[in-house]
């Protein structure tokens, strides 16, 4: 059930159903949205107007609501991008056939993760010059007292330990959930293996908590998907607008 | 069961925060490759959609409200006309009726005037005539009276009756010419 590699078969190490499912991921989204971006009316048919609903809700949702301004859009293709990607890989978790959301592998999340924490060092060094660096570190309106405990702190929350609970975060909650499942999984097989007619009968109570801790786990997957495009936005927003924070 | 007691063990010593380098590339490569793709295709199909949307509604409504300006404008503009033409009928009628009574005021005074004309010229004829009259009625009684005298003188003087007759006549004619002078 959990990671063989497809080439070369059996190996530890190779391409593995993880690497699939994320190329495939890509395929997905881009052939939803293109098919649904392609022959544009003013009045949109069902398709369209599903590609439309979803893109207003990370343009309109997401990149309006939280950086505004009028260059909101720049930000928009990156946003969408993270939403869609990371909501297809998590719904993977809860489809029969692929039964793995990809980010439960922590090496996805790194690398987005990474991805967003330059974007918005390097946004907020665009905007502010290496001033930059003393708006996010030195808040004002601080006593000066008090700045030899403020400035460290904010250097380790803002600097060091963002882009580590980013991807924790999401690459938590999906082990999490998919180990919950799998757990429960195995648990109902064993149960059900067992010559004693009660503890086999239990595995029922087992299946009941499995399907409720399933759901848990699909909410928890768009959730995620849209956390960490909301946390994404917010981290751009300060950094488009350090000066006033 | 065998299985889990089996991955457990395979993956027991793996750290799962220690990522695979080969996952970390497909997840860059995947999400390179999906980036370009929604910048180069799908956020721009979205926007021109949704600006071209926002300029239809936007100009179908301004549209609208300047059809309906034009529309409350010309409905201004007739009713406008409608009373100017009115305005204007009705002074032209006023015009009419000023112009009839000033025409048919003109023609009495003319015919006035020429029947004054005509009265004068009658008259002025009249006296003319008459005067002519008188004229030649005064040199015709002169002749009378002379071939009268004549006559009287030439013819034999005995016969008392007939110079008694020639004055009765003489005298008569004289009563005619006199009324006809005090006429």
């Amino acid at each position: 059930m959990h990671l063989p590699a497809i080439l070369p078969w059996g190996a530890a190490e190779g391409f593995s159903k993880q690497m699939l499912l994320v190329l495939l991921s890509v395929v997905f989204i881009a052939v939803f949205f293109v098919l649904a971006a392609r022959k544009q009316q003013l009045v949109p048919g069902k398709l369209q107007f599903a590609g439309e609903a979803a893109y207003g809700f990370v343009r309109n949702g997401i990149a309006k609501d939280i950086i505004g301004g009028k260059d909101f859009i720049k930000y928009v293709p990156l946003l969408f991008s993270l939403f869609f990607f990371i909501l297809v890989n998590n719904i993977y978790g809860a489809i029969p056939f692929f039964q793995l959301p990809t980010f439960s592998h922590v090496g996805g999340a790194y690398v987005l993760a990474g991805i967003v924490y330059f974007t918005w060092i390097a946004i907020g060094v665009k905007k502010n010059g290496l001033r930059y660096f003393k708006l996010a570190t030195v808040p004002s309106g601080v006593p000066w007292y008090i700045l030899p405990i403020v400035i460290p702190i904010e250097i380790i929350s803002n600097f060091l330990v963002r882009p580590v609970t980013h991807s924790l975060r999401l690459f938590a909650t999906m082990l999490a959930g998919h180990l919950i499942v799998m757990i429960a999984g195995y648990g109902i097989e064993f149960l059900v293996m067992q010559e004693n007619i009660l503890l086999k009968g239990s595995s029922l109570l087992v299946l009941a908590g499995a399907i409720a801790m399933y759901m848990l786990e699909a909410l928890i997957m768009v959730l995620q998907a849209y956390v960490f495009t909301l946390l994404t936005a917010i981290y751009i927003e300060g950094a488009l607008h350090a000066d006033s924070h | 069961m065998n299985q889990l007691i089996i991955s457990a063990a395979t993956e027991g010593e793996v750290n799962p925060l220690v990522p695979n380098v080969w996952e970390m590339g497909v997840v860059l490569v995947g999400f390179a490759i999906l980036m370009f793709i929604v910048v180069k295709f799908v956020v721009p199909m979205f926007e021109k959609t949704f600006a071209e949307r926002a300029e239809a509604i936007e100009g179908g409504i301004a549209k609208a409200e300047k059809a309906q300006a034009e529309a409350s404008a010309a409905l201004e503009e007739y009713k406008q006309q409608l009373t100017d033409a009115r305005t204007e009928a009705n002074r032209i009628r006023e015009e009419a009726r000023a112009e009839g009574a000033q025409i048919l005021a003109d023609l009495k005074e003319k015919a006035a005037a020429e029947s004054a004309r005509i009265t004068a010229q009658a008259h002025a004829q009249i006296e003319s005539e008459r005067q002519a009259a008188v004229v030649s009625l005064r040199s015709e009684v002169g002749t009378l009276a002379t071939t009268l005298a004549g006559r009287i003188v030439g013819e034999s003087l005995n016969d008392d009756e007939r110079a008694a007759r020639v004055v009765d006549r003489f005298l008569a004619d004289l009563e005619t010419q006199n009324a006809g002078a005090a006429k």
